[in-house]
Formats: structure tokens, sequence, C-alpha cells
């Protein structure tokens, strides 16, 4: 079984005894999460760069005291949310950094990421066919040709396999999918 | 099969394609200095064993970028900047 098909608490375990290739997939898999969380405190690439790499850091050091290994997702999202805060807090340390405005805005930015993270676990139970072009389309942004090109299917039939792949992603977020 | 997390409410292909589009990737030159970081350690470990003892940690950041090549790690900007980071070289 590839890393990529591992549960959160097999990769965790498999980079424990060593394994860089499953430490390899455990960044790949987490990587959008930590990035999008950085994004949603609006920090200065420099800075976000800085927290990415930290979060990955500290998680390598703390595998061996994790308590519960299938809970490396959240615990990756708290520790993340709390080093953005801590960079927020040294760049404001003139200021004050209590805007409750601008909390509420962050807090309802990172409830969509968690949103998100649902959608991205329910695509990840779609054939690679859909999972490549939904993800093609909507996180990076490609245009119709980019995707024809790159997946070697006529530009005129993506709007189309675009549309069947997002009812079968609404079907599996559902659970009422029999496998796509 | 069921989700793992369902989401709250239902949604619509719309609110799909947006959600989506809210995770885009990491840069990836950002991945990969994270997933290079093993082997950046050992290197690492590497280093600071041969140069224990030096006076000034900054001469054994100057010698990074060589040193991480010897050992077989590219030494992206990416990578040079978290070592640097980690040897306090700024």
């Amino acid at each position: 079984m590839g890393a990529t098909e591992l549960s959160d608490a097999q990769i965790v375990d498999r980079c424990r005894s060593g394994d860089e290739a499953a430490w390899a997939a455990l960044v790949e898999r987490f990587s959008r999460y930590v990035h999008a969380i950085a994004t949603a405190h609006r920090l200065p690439d420099e800075d976000a760069e800085d927290v990415f790499q930290d979060v990955f850091a500290r998680t390598y050091e703390h595998l061996d005291r994790l308590r519960d290994d299938d809970a490396i997702r959240p615990w990756i999202g708290q520790l993340t949310r709390r080093l953005c805060i801590d960079r927020l807090r040294a760049a404001r340390a003139s200021e004050p950094l209590d805007d409750a405005g601008e909390h509420g805005a962050a807090d309802e930015r990172l409830d969509q990421i968690e949103q998100a993270v649902a959608v991205r676990d329910a695509l990840a139970r779609l054939s690679a066919d859909c999972q490549e072009i939904l993800d093609r389309f909507f996180a990076r942004d490609e245009s119709y040709r980019a995707i024809g090109e790159a997946l070697a299917i006529p530009a005129g039939t993506i709007a189309s396999r675009i549309s069947r792949c997002l009812g079968r992603l609404r079907e599996e977020l559902e659970g009422r999918s029999d496998g796509a | 099969m069921a989700p793992d997390r369902p989401v709250d409410m239902p949604l619509g292909e719309e609110d799909i394609g947006r959600l989506l589009g809210s995770l885009p990737p990491a840069p990836a030159g950002w991945v990969a200095a994270a997933a290079e970081l093993p082997r950046a350690r050992r290197a690492l470990a590497a280093i600071e064993a041969e140069l224990a003892g030096e006076p000034e940690r900054a001469a054994v950041t100057e010698r990074l970028e060589r040193a991480l090549a010897e050992a077989g790690v590219e030494p992206t900007p990416e990578i040079v900047r978290a070592m640097r980071r980690r040897l306090g070289g700024g």
C-alpha cells in the first residue's frame, strides 16, 4: 500500500519508524491545510513560510509524543493557528491585536478551511481522473485549455467532465456514493 | 461510503467548487523543503558534530549550501533558509 493510501495514524506510525517516504506523504497531505491557515491569518509571505516550516519541524520532533495518532490533523491545525497568532503578536507588539472585526473574519476563514478539508477528504475518495480535473480547475485555477493539454483530453469535454465529477463529489459528501 | 466528517449543511456544486478553491497547493519549494527535513536534519547533525566547539556559529552557516549538497540534499533557497533558521544564523 502506498503512503498516500494510508490513514493518518498509519502514516504517523511509519514516520515514527524513520520511513522518509511516509514523512514526505505526511507533508504533502497536510501542506494545503497549513498553508491555508497561514493565509487565513493574512501573514506576509515570509512569515507564512516560516510558520509552514516551523509547523512541520515541530511535528517531526513531536511524533513520539502524540497522544492520538488519528488526531494529528487537529493537532497540526491548532499548532499552526498558535504559531500564526504568535507571529501576528510579534509583528504588532506596539499595536493592539485584539481587533474584534479582524478576529471575526479570521474565525470565519478558519471555519471555511475546516469545511474545505471535509470536501477534500471526499474528493480523495473519487476516481483519480475526477480528483485531477477538479483540483486543476478549482484549486489550481487552470483554464479548460491548460487542463485539456495537461490531461490530453479535448478542451470541449472539460466542462461536462467537471460537472459530472462535481455531482459525484456531492454524492460522496452526502454519503450516497457507490464509488466513482 | 459515508463521509468521515460530513459537512454540516447541504452544499451546492458552486459551494463545493468554492471550497475546493480555498485549499490551493502550498508553494512547491515550501513543500519540498519540509519533505527533506529528515535528510536535512541528518546533514545538519553531521555538520554540528564536525564543527563542535567552533567559536562562531556563523561559520557553520557559510558552509551550509556545500554541506547540504554533499549530503545529497538539493540546497534550494527554502531549505537553506530553513536550515539557517535552525542554526540561528538569520
